[in-house]
């Protein structure tokens, strides 16, 4: 069971690594590429913790093998904010004080980026469950609704002014 | 006292936190984001069986495995009197827990390490578990540590029950003599997860001379270095802590798991050793916190005014003696000014986890139970709960029922404030239940270090040692700014290791902002001292002739002198010339750390068909003493608000009859979701503690506790009868409705 | 999780090959589509194959064709992309709902109904939705395909009828008659990301005076494996849907089930609330046609 060749993209930069069939996305990640701002929880899919991009679709980075990633294009929480500076999501999670220990951030600030994408205008309800998979143990949850709220307003001004 | 009339200019705002652009894009490191060239990677071995003897372990084919370096069991670790948490680290003759670690490698990549785990043979003698209090209190229990004698006096019989506790005032039989209405109850909590995102994790590296660095996820490097020190027998100085970020803790990292096993490991391979535990671990082997039964009884007259009250409460404390059934006792009528009370308490050992402390350690079971009681008094007087409760309040100058006098306390202030909250002036709707509670917390001082580095150009390093668990950099900043009368913008606060940082407790009980703040103003003070000293030198003064208002020293009003201003930048500036950089230090070992209340309400609705409780509303009233940052406050609020919620109504352990726990992972174990939950609206209430240059009391250990009893008194409410146990999950819901109709 | 070899072969005739000579070998292969139960099971020693079969290469598997007299679902595409089908979505809004209920938007960009059969979960959401649509599953073999209704294709908690040399294709559904419309619920504690405690899934057909012609009733995870309940059409159909026949289809659901009792629920617990489930996605459907969705 030699290790497989997988090319993929992360954040825009190609990469090339050999990774053993077993090792997950996330590790890939963080062991490989050293980008550790991705963080594991559970190595089940219930927390949301590693959540990324992948071609553009939201998945929980540990239950996808690494073999699977090749020729994909991955965006991860380091790949948010660009030379002009935070991500709006970021801003306002930093604004609302919508972080404590921080670990479950990284994970909701990709999840939230991906649904102003998708819906720039979401309602509470849609905000929360569209974030459901996204758990967080420190806030209950309300700072981080309301600057997600926060962004969607924000992101609307700016678009249409 | 002069501070609580003063304006403030930083306290009280809502900045950014230092370490927030690092949080929001994946640089800040927590504990698994640490490596080393050539480190390895550990991996325990852990119990089947709840309760069994060991018989033999054969590491042969582990040891022999490519790629594996170290392999240990606790024959690795100093023989003679090992601890408690030696033995919870690394099992001796018996295994106590399904979960319980016994043997550890250290291999070249994770898959040999778990190869070489799946290679070890253990023989084991198995041996009925213990599953309960009751279970652990019968007459013929097996037992899980047959040495163990109640509070360790050698006249007694081996026992399940490692310690009682007992707390009494006045004549609680004339008392229930004087009650009209009288409730006595029993309430049953199972074990609850802290359910920290981040699962434990560290990397040890010792050199060759025995000299172990730590780098882990810790609520206390100083603590951290102490245990490995107790389990390993090393000195402390040959042990450097450096604490990551912490992915929260709840209490769960207040004790260690990993950590002496990596160095164990990494001593015998000679390399580095990372290890992190995986989530199905955590739930296993980690604290969860005690299950519990309280009995309460508590009489009123019908003015309201309770006459007597009687608890009597087990906790389930794990294989290890060390449940917080005295901080449970402590709290449970601590809201009331009582005459007559009587409370025992028990600490039972049972094949579970070894307990750790949960946020308000015993208090949210307790009180659970005294809140639910006082609640059907309420309903026996008709009376508001909140007026009930008004009635009978404790305030400044009633003796607590843990035996001190209460200083300034805020639970009527917040009681009168929820009173006229608009969300408790509004009636819920038909078929809404709403449950009040109140929840309290004693809050600790204990040991901080702060220093106060001033950079030429005016900026401040804050060097302390609490690691931020949920914002505290910003509170220390805060206080610094308002205390040096300098912008917020240009202080920064940093958590040093236990090398470059004095002594300091561990984050918790609610400590931080409140003692490690204290030893941050107290330097600040330091710096301005100096400061003083400096431009009294260069105006050609005596120290005592220079004030210092607002970031500048001025001569003392009085002082015959034309002097501009010394700005705390300009003194920076020419600190090179005046004597040398500018440097503040402190220690403390605070006292008074000023007691914590909240009320809080919720309104729910309950799905008669399904048993499912929806939380619709919830409101939390709080007294912080002074909200350095009320952001960072109403965060603690809102989420020991969720937590609890969760706790309520899902979250529990559930074991199988062999004592294995059914449900370690995170889609069993139900911490609730951002769908489940409503916004959690705040208020906070300001009681200055006196003991406090701000006026600062904890915050973070309180929220948790009202929410239980608030959460199960809604839920009364609307099915007309009480669930007593929790949590109240749908299939006991819609059962105790069933039954019921 | 044990070591494996990873392949992802580009046709149907290549995955069959494939798995015959895994079979030929005496070596576990495993199929993977989008990997949420698989990869789980792996990591927990559940499951350990010799041979990782990643199909989701393969075009078969990633079609959706909508024809006017049935309509075909790829087995390995994720709940998210099927989400964004609206036409898929307006055909089979309960279908497309028990997909959407399956974990969080993460575990969306991944999971699949054909996945969710062939975890052959008694549990799994989109199997009594399917029951309730008459779902046939497309199955490839070394000796072509072969159909089978997707009530017969789980065989106990776990299994299903496929052989070792056998996958999964995709699902045909035949179109709804005029005025039909399904449904699906299931019970969780939390209002996200748990493994159903109880599901149902309705379809009905009603004519012009709100008579039911036809009905089909799914259960999930009150019996080992997803059951149709003939029964329970039985009561709806020639009544209007209203809340007596409704509540005797409940009924059948109710003795039609034989649940356990485990950390997700009780025997009673199940029981009662498969019938409240049956009722209130039967009332939803029928909505549905009253209120004119078709």
């Amino acid at each position: 069971m030699s290790k497989v060749h997988v090319e993929l993209n992360v954040n825009g930069q190609p990469e090339e690594v050999l990774c053993e069939p077993q090792q997950s996305l996330l590790d890939l990640l963080r062991d490989e590429l050293h980008l550790t701002g991705t963080k594991e929880g559970c190595g089940t899919g219930d927390c949301g913790a590693c959540t990324v991009l992948m071609d553009e679709r939201l998945v929980c980075s540990c239950l996808v093998l690494a073999p699977e990633a090749n020729g994909k294009k991955v965006v991860t929480v380091e790949g948010i904010a660009d030379q002009n500076g935070l991500h709006v999501v970021q801003q306002k999670l930093l604004e609302h004080a919508a972080l404590q220990c921080g670990v479950c951030t990284p994970g909701f600030v990709v999840a939230a980026k991906a649904l102003l994408d998708k819906n720039p205008d979401p309602d509470e309800t849609t905000i929360r469950y569209w974030l459901a998979g996204n758990l967080c143990r420190c806030t209950g949850y309300d700072k981080i609704i309301r600057a997600v709220q926060d962004a969607a307003q924000e992101l609307k001004a700016t678009t249409t002014s | 006292m002069a501070e609580a009339v003063r304006e403030f200019t930083a306290i009280g705002t809502r900045p950014i936190r230092p370490d927030g652009v690092e949080k929001v894009t994946g640089k800040a490191n927590f504990g698994a984001d640490f490596s080393l060239p050539g480190m390895l990677y550990g991996k325990v071995l852990r119990s089947p069986y709840a309760h069994a003897r060991v018989k033999g372990i054969d590491l042969s084919e582990a040891k022999a495995m490519e790629g594996v370096f170290s392999v240990i069991t606790s024959a690795d670790f100093p023989k003679e009197n090992p601890s408690d948490m030696s033995c919870n680290i690394l099992a001796r003759e018996k295994v106590l827990y399904h979960g319980h670690a016994l043997a550890a490698v250290a291999a070249r990549s994770q898959s040999i390490a778990e190869e070489a785990i799946n290679s070890i043979k253990v023989e084991y003698e198995v041996l009925q578990p213990v599953l309960s209090a009751d279970a652990a209190l019968a007459e013929d229990a097996p037992l899980v540590d047959e040495n163990l004698r109640t509070n360790g006096d050698e006249s007694f019989m081996p026992s399940n029950v490692a310690a009682t506790v007992h707390y009494e005032r006045g004549d609680v039989d004339k008392g229930f003599e004087k009650a009209d209405y009288i409730v006595e109850e029993e309430y049953r909590i199972p074990s609850a997860h802290q359910g920290y995102i981040e699962p434990h994790a560290c990397v040890a590296d010792v050199n060759e001379k025995g000299r172990a660095s730590v780098w882990c996820c810790t609520q206390g490097a100083f603590e951290v270095r102490n245990y490995i020190s107790e389990v390993l027998q090393k000195k402390i100085s040959d042990i450097k802590v450096t604490p990551s970020e912490i992915g929260g803790g709840f209490g769960g990292k207040t004790v260690v798991y990993v950590e002496p096993v990596a160095v164990r490991l990494s001593e015998l391979a000679g390399r580095p050793v990372k290890m992190v535990m995986n989530r199905e671990e955590v739930f296993r082997a980690t604290g969860p916190c005690s299950a519990t039964v309280c009995r309460v009884k508590v009489g009123a007259n019908k003015d309201g005014i309770i006459t007597a009250a009687k608890a009597w409460m087990a906790y389930e404390a794990g294989a290890f003696p060390g449940s917080p059934v005295t901080p449970g006792c402590m709290s449970i009528f601590a809201p009331y000014d009582l005459k007559n009370f009587v409370i025992d308490g028990l600490d039972v050992l049972v094949n579970k986890p070894k307990v750790a402390a949960y946020r308000a350690p015993g208090a949210p079971q307790s009180m659970h139970a005294m809140e639910s009681a006082v609640d059907e008094l309420a309903r026996k007087l008709n009376m508001d709960p909140i007026d009930l409760r008004l009635k009978n309040a404790a305030d400044e100058g009633t003796e607590a029922p843990y035996g001190p006098k209460y200083p300034a306390i805020g639970l009527v202030e917040c009681l009168k404030a929820a009173k006229v909250h608009p969300n408790y002036v509004n009636k819920p709707a038909k078929d809404v239940g709403r449950g009040v509670a109140v929840g309290f917390w004693f809050n600790i001082g204990m040991q901080s270090s702060a220093e106060i580095w001033v950079a030429p150009n005016g900026a401040v390093t804050i060097m302390e040692g609490s690691p931020d668990i949920g914002g505290s950099r910003a509170s220390m900043c805060l206080m610094a700014a308002e205390t040096l009368g300098i912008p917020y913008d240009s202080i920064n606060a940093v958590i040093g290791d236990t090398e470059s940082t004095g002594f300091c407790n561990l984050t918790g009980g609610s400590r931080t902002t409140f003692a490690t703040g204290l030893a941050v103003v107290r330097a600040c003070e330091d710096v301005i001292a100096e400061c003083k000293r400096r431009a009294a030198m260069t105006w050609d003064l005596d120290t005592e002739q220079v004030d210092w208002e607002n970031g500048f020293a001025v001569p003392r009003p009085g002082v015959n002198i034309e002097a501009e201003p010394l700005s705390f930048a300009e003194l920076a500036k020419t600190a090179g010339r005046t004597g040398g950089p500018l440097v503040g230090r402190a220690s403390v070992n605070a006292q008074g750390a000023g007691a914590c209340f909240s009320v809080n309400w919720t309104d729910v609705t309950v799905d008669r068909d399904t048993g499912k409780v929806d939380v619709q509303a919830f409101t939390a009233v709080q007294d912080a003493g002074r909200a350095i940052h009320p952001s960072y406050v109403e965060g603690q609020m809102q989420g020991g608000a969720v937590q609890g919620i969760g706790w309520a109504l899902n979250e529990e352990y559930i074991y199988d009859d062999n004592g294995v726990l059914e449900n370690a992972s995170f889609l069993d174990y139900r911490i609730p979701v951002a769908s489940d939950v409503p916004m959690i609206d705040c208020q906070i209430v300001e009681v200055p503690n006196p003991s406090h240059p701000y006026g600062v009391r904890g915050v973070g250990e309180t929220p948790i506790v009202a929410p239980l009893a608030a959460t199960a008194n809604a839920v009364r409410e609307v099915l007309g009868f009480r669930i007593n146990d929790l949590p109240m999950s749908p299939p006991r819901v819609l059962e105790a409705l069933d039954n019921a109709s | 999780m044990s070591r494996f070899g990873y392949v992802a072969p580009k046709s149907v005739a290549d995955t069959i090959h494939l798995l015959h000579d895994c079979e030929t070998r005496g070596e576990r292969a495993q199929i993977l589509a989008g990997g949420t139960d698989v990869i789980v099971q792996m990591r927990t020693f559940d499951r350990e194959p010799r041979t990782l079969v990643d199909v989701k290469y393969i075009e078969e598997l990633n079609r959706v064709s909508i024809e006017d007299n049935e309509t075909y679902i790829g087995a390995a595409i994720p709940s998210g992309v099927l989400n964004e089908n609206q036409k898929l979505k307006s055909l089979y809004p309960g279908l497309l709902e028990s997909a959407d209920l399956i974990g969080s938007t993460q575990i969306q960009g991944r999971a699949s109904i054909g996945g969710n059969l062939c975890n052959s979960s008694p549990a799994g959401d989109t199997i009594p939705a399917l029951i309730a649509n008459a779902a046939k599953c497309l199955i490839a073999g070394t000796h072509g395909t072969r159909n089978v209704p997707v009530e017969d294709f789980v065989t106990g908690v776990g299994t299903n009828c496929m052989t070792r040399t056998e996958f999964l294709l995709g699902l045909i559904l035949p179109r709804p008659r005029p005025r039909t419309q399904d449904a699906y619920l299931r019970f969780i504690p939390r209002t996200e990301m748990d493994i159903a405690v109880v599901g149902a899934g309705v379809s009905l057909t009603l004519d012009h005076d709100r008579v039911c012609t036809h009905a089909r009733v799914g259960i999930g995870a009150v019996a080992p494996t997803p059951l149709l309940v003939t029964k329970a059409a039985e009561a709806l159909i020639g009544t209007q849907c209203d809340e007596t026949s409704l509540q005797a289809a409940a009924d059948a659901c109710r003795a039609a089930a034989s649940p356990i009792t485990d950390k997700r629920g009780t025997v009673v617990y199940r029981r009662k609330v498969v019938g409240v489930l049956c009722y209130r996605a039967g009332v939803i459907a029928r909505d549905r046609i009253l209120n004119g969705q078709n």
